[in-house]
């Protein structure tokens, strides 16, 4: 590569990097989350809208984690899994419907976690094949009703496929060692650990803030 | 002679304070988890799915788990005493479980409401067995 060439690249990567500044979406308005102050939350089992009936227990057990590390206490999602089958709900679409006040009373959290799995799992394509999961998520005061956040966040494994591609006869093994592994693996419950790591870790631009065990607890929202 | 060693010494020293000012950067950047983790997602999944390994098999890597961030002085996740204690549970070991939930209320005392429902329930199985 040439100076003169490097320098194009240089300035394009730039300008990219600029472009995506500029495409920025507008700030989050935290004004009730900063007001409420949660500090234990509920995390109740993600509906799901895509055909893997994995989707929700993958979702759900990766949902701990980022919000552990942001600096909450997180209800238990196998026991709460437990007790809600012993009132006789199993479905993540009913449980998502039991009133405020009844989730408050029982579990004794402050906010719920509300969470809908758009996508999840392995497409089959000639060419390429895609593990990719989609998730958007709520955070509900369940004192007062009042919607705290709202996110979504994906993740895929074609943004590392981008990154090699080796000509149509690399991409046809890569779309079929993708499907092989995809199914034997349960890959999907890999990024779906990306994907909720992605919407509900913190600090994030427009993500959640930080709760009180985290050491970023009460600084102002990032904005990178 | 002697100064070029000295000078020589002098940039070895700049050097390695320049790494050490670099690392501290990267290390005062990015702080360090607040818990260790290991593979308590995937056992949290396991038991959703209700299709892992069988309970004693469970327990015995949350317990290794518990011993492993013992050693390195690590917090163990909230939620963690609490999803072994309902193993411990279905294992039939009550005692070991109450000693569990308790443990997950002191460590995190938002925890406390939630527990008290499992270990009210506890009591008053025990209740049932050993009448006083």
């Amino acid at each position: 590569m040439t100076l003169s060439r490097l320098l194009v690249a240089v300035g394009t990567v730039g300008f990219l990097l600029l472009g995506g500044c500029a495409t920025k979406p507008p700030a989050y308005d935290y004004s009730a989350f900063q007001k409420a102050k949660p500090v234990s939350l509920l995390v109740l089992p993600p509906v799901n809208d895509s055909p893997d009936i994995k989707a929700t227990p993958g979702t759900w057990a990766h949902a701990t984690r980022p919000l552990a590390e942001a600096g909450y206490y997180v209800l238990p999602v196998t026991l709460v899994d437990e007790t809600f089958r012993q009132n006789g709900l199993t479905m993540a679409n009913e449980i998502q419907e039991v009133p405020y006040p009844k989730l408050r009373d029982f579990f004794g959290a402050d906010a719920a976690v509300y969470m809908k799995v758009k996508k999840y799992g392995t497409s089959y394509a000639v060419v390429s094949s895609d593990t990719r999961v989609e998730v958007e998520g709520r955070i509900i005061d369940l004192r007062t009703g009042e919607l705290l956040w709202q996110g979504k966040a994906y993740a895929s494994s074609a943004e590392q496929q981008q990154q090699s591609q080796g000509g149509l006869v690399g991409l046809l093994v890569t779309a079929l060692v993708n499907q092989i592994v995809g199914t034997a693996t349960d890959a999907a419950f890999n990024y779906a650990g990306i994907a909720n790591q992605r919407m509900l870790g913190a600090p994030r631009y427009n993500g959640i803030l930080p709760g009180p065990r985290s050491p970023l607890y009460g600084k102002p929202p990032t904005v990178q | 002679m002697g100064q070029v060693v000295k000078g020589a010494g002098f940039v070895r020293l700049a050097m390695t304070s320049i790494c050490v000012a670099v690392l501290a950067g990267c290390a005062q950047r990015g702080p360090g988890p607040l818990y260790m983790w290991e593979s308590f997602p995937r056992q949290q999944y396991d038991t959703l799915l209700r299709a892992g390994s069988p309970t004693v098999e469970q327990i015995t890597a949350l317990e290794a788990h518990a011993e492993k961030a013992r050693a390195a002085g690590a917090a163990l996740p909230p939620g963690f005493r609490a999803h072994l204690a309902m193993l411990k549970l279905s294992a039939g070991n009550a005692d070991e479980a109450r000693q569990l939930f308790l443990a997950e209320k002191m460590v995190f005392p938002e925890s406390a409401p939630y527990m008290d429902q499992f270990l009210k329930r506890l009591d008053a199985s025990a209740k049932k067995e050993n009448p006083a």
